[in-house]
């Protein structure tokens, strides 16, 4: 457990800081299944939820989980659930319910490496094309991912608030590393204004829509045992929620998918960008593996060369605007990453139009990528 | 025990949803009907009852009734109502499944939900297939009989839905037959004021794919056979061996008292609040 000094600075593991932020943007639910190098999430729910008033429950796997925690939510809890990879494939059929149904919750994937149970305690970032397409059905999905502990503290906060906001599944990203490291952080005050509350209805009950058309795409919602007495299905549905097999009635549903995330862009991308204003060589990194590549951005700047780093704390939806606009006079990127080009090939999708020539440099046997490894591949592109 | 049918009308969301997705001669609207009638008995208020419901023929009920209502994925049913459940003690909350969703894809989650006590009342509508898909076998299906992948008969021994409950901890369990209609009615009703986990196995007839696959005739000849070997279970304690034969009990089979596990955690919680004094 984290030890308070005066300032409010504790020594804090990443996995720590979600847990805490979590209970600072109110979760109030946690079902979980315990799976390394995650299980410190739940355990530390375990402790703090029924102190702070909320309840902790360990299902009999990762499906339950994530059933739980939607039942959870539509009976008006903040939920959260936390696993990795193996567990990650399990819940995929319960995310894409959560976002057909629109049931805000927040699912914390800290990576391993894989495929299958692959290296349980050793890092990886080869699940963000999952957190994508791992649902069958286009589901297009929110998913953060943080590089430090205090950066998981806040994303934990971010991320249980777009789910209320926007109802639907976040998906929080950690990897082994980043949830397993201290680091000393000064936690934020918390400014309660904040903390997102779902918007309640107030219609009467027999005009209630539990997805009614709205131009922004985000509409109040009743929790179960309000007096509205609605319907949920993962069946496509109509407006009150009923199964409906029309295709009008499809075309409405799937398009509010789509745009409440397309329409709220600004709202949702949250990117880092370092020494990229008149950058020729780029860095693009995530998660764990941007700490490298600051490093040796950091320094290849010191000897004046003109390299930059560019890092999406938001992966999706893909910050496809910002890098074809922070990208344009960029010559070559060197794509860094804990998998075998899944960052790169969204990248290569984005700037398809350019001339930009990309550097990969991908490790999956559980080792880091380095800044020494980066700054090698620095040298090579200004060769 | 016959209520008038406005009430049960006043259950309904009989203006938008109906007609309903079920075959003729199906039991899945008897089992319906002996739900409607057990909660109006109770006097529950709808605002109060959840009903929770997987994937199937028999899952589709809950769009049908005007409670708050949540139709989710096959075999997920008890996870889901459980998250309702801890969140929301209050509800009653009933589940309502097949016989593959709950002993099959959602077996994991049926003798867990028992073991934990947890205060659900889970109504499993055995038909012995997959009626939903067209007419599978299912861990009911008996031994020797037909469906659309045992086509040489079927290999597989059976679940006994009711001994698998009581086995993983089910505090109240009972079985009876759409045939029964006001015995389940009135074991409904117990199963609801029944404070833990509460399992009602209601044998039913899909005299449409069930029926017809094993020449079981039509949904009358269906209940005939549900009246003649349903026996009571203080008879049924009582026959031999070769009395048995195919005969199964009805009534109540187990109904004991344990910690119920929501009230559990809210003492658990009540437990780590400061004490007045402390510091
Ligand atoms: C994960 C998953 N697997 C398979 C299916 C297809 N499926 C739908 S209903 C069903 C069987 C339903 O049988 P049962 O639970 O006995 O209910 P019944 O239809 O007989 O009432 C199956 C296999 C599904 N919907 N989801
Ligand atoms: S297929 Fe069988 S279980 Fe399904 S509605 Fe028809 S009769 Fe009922």
């Amino acid at each position: 457990m984290a030890k308070k000094s005066k300032k409010n600075i504790v020594l804090m593991q990443g996995n720590e800081a979600i847990a805490r932020g979590a209970i600072a943007a109110g979760v109030n639910f946690f079902a979980g299944y315990p799976i390394t190098p995650s299980t410190e999430v739940a355990e530390i729910l375990s402790i703090e939820l029924p102190k702070n008033g909320g309840k902790f429950i360990q299902m009999e796997d990762e499906i339950a989980s994530i059933s739980a925690i939607i039942g959870g939510s539509l009976a008006g809890a903040k939920v959260m659930t936390a696993t990795s990879g193996p567990g990650f494939s399990l819940m995929q059929e319960g995310i894409g319910y959560a976002k057909i149904t629109e049931t805000p919750c927040v699912v914390v994937n800290v990576m391993r490496g894989g495929p299958s149970t692959g290296l349980p305690t050793k890092p990886s970032q080869s699940d963000i094309m999952q957190t994508r397409w791992g649902s069958h059905g286009d589901s297009p999905a929110i998913v953060l991912y943080p590089n430090s502990v205090l950066e998981s503290y806040e994303l934990s906060i971010r991320a249980v608030n777009l789910a209320e906001k926007y109802r639907t599944c976040v998906i929080l990203l950690s990897d082994e590393v980043l949830g397993h490291m201290r680091e000393a952080i000064e936690i934020p005050e918390i400014d309660e204004s904040k903390i997102i509350k779902r918007i309640k209805p107030n219609t009467p009950p027999e005009w209630y829509k539990h997805y009614p058309e709205n131009p922004k795409y985000i509409s109040p919602v009743a929790s179960i045992g309000e007096g509205y007495r609605f319907h949920v299905t993962g069946l496509t549905h109509d407006s009150f929620g009923f199964p409906t097999n029309r295709a009008d009635e499809a075309e409405i549903m799937n398009d509010r998918l789509k745009k409440k995330i397309t329409h709220h862009l600004d709202d949702l991308i949250q990117v880092e960008d370092y020494m990229m204003d008149d950058a020729k060589i780029a860095v693009f990194a995530a998660g764990i593996t941007s700490r490298a590549a600051k490093e040796a951005v950091r320094n290849s700047r010191a000897k004046r060369h003109k390299v930059g780093m560019f890092r999406p704390l938001t992966i999706w939806p893909f910050p496809e605007q910002m890098i074809r606009d922070k990208f344009k006079d960029v010559k070559a990127v060197i794509v860094p990453e804990l998998a075998e080009g899944q960052l790169l090939g969204e990248l290569k999708r984005v700037l398809r139009k350019t001339n930009i020539k990309f550097y990969p440099i991908q490790k999956t046997n559980g080792e880091l990528i380095t800044p020494d490894d980066i700054s090698e591949a620095i040298k090579e592109v200004r060769k | 025990m016959k209520i008038p049918q406005k009430r049960v009308h006043k259950f309904l969301r009989h203006g938008k949803k109906f007609p309903h997705v079920w075959c003729p001669g199906c039991s899945n609207g008897i089992v319906l009907g002996a739900i409607i009638r057990a909660v109006d008995e109770l006097g529950y208020e709808k605002d109060d009852m959840a009903m929770v419901s997987g994937i199937g023929c028999s899952s589709r009920m809950p769009v049908y009734v005007d409670f708050n209502t949540l139709h989710t994925l096959h075999g997920r049913a008890l996870a889901y109502a459980t998250g309702v459940k801890m969140v929301k003690p209050e509800m009653n909350v009933c589940v309502v499944t097949g016989d593959g969703d709950s002993t099959a894809i959602g077996g994991n989650h049926l003798i867990h939900a028992a073991r934990r006590n947890i205060d659900l009342t889970v109504i499993v509508i055995n038909n012995n297939i997959y009626g939903m898909t067209g007419g599978q076998y299912s861990p009911t299906t008996p031994t020797g009989d037909f469906a659309t992948t045992t086509p040489y008969g079927n290999i597989d021994p059976v679940f006994d839905i009711c001994k698998l409950a009581e086995g993983a901890g089910a505090t109240f369990v009972a079985r009876t037959t759409a045939y029964h209609v006001v015995e389940a009615q009135s074991i409904i009703k117990q199963a609801f004021e029944h404070k833990g986990f509460s399992i009602v196995e209601i044998v039913s007839a899909c005299p449409v794919i069930y029926g017809k696959l094993n020449k079981k005739g039509d949904a009358p000849a269906m209940m005939r056979d549900m009246k003649e070997r349903a026996i009571p279970v203080k008879a049924f304690e009582k026959l031999t061996p070769e009395q048995v034969g195919n005969k199964y009990s009805r009534g109540i089979l187990v109904n004991i008292k344990k910690p119920e596990y929501t009230a559990e955690y809210t003492k658990l919680m009540d437990s780590l609040q400061p004490q007045k004094g402390d510091k």
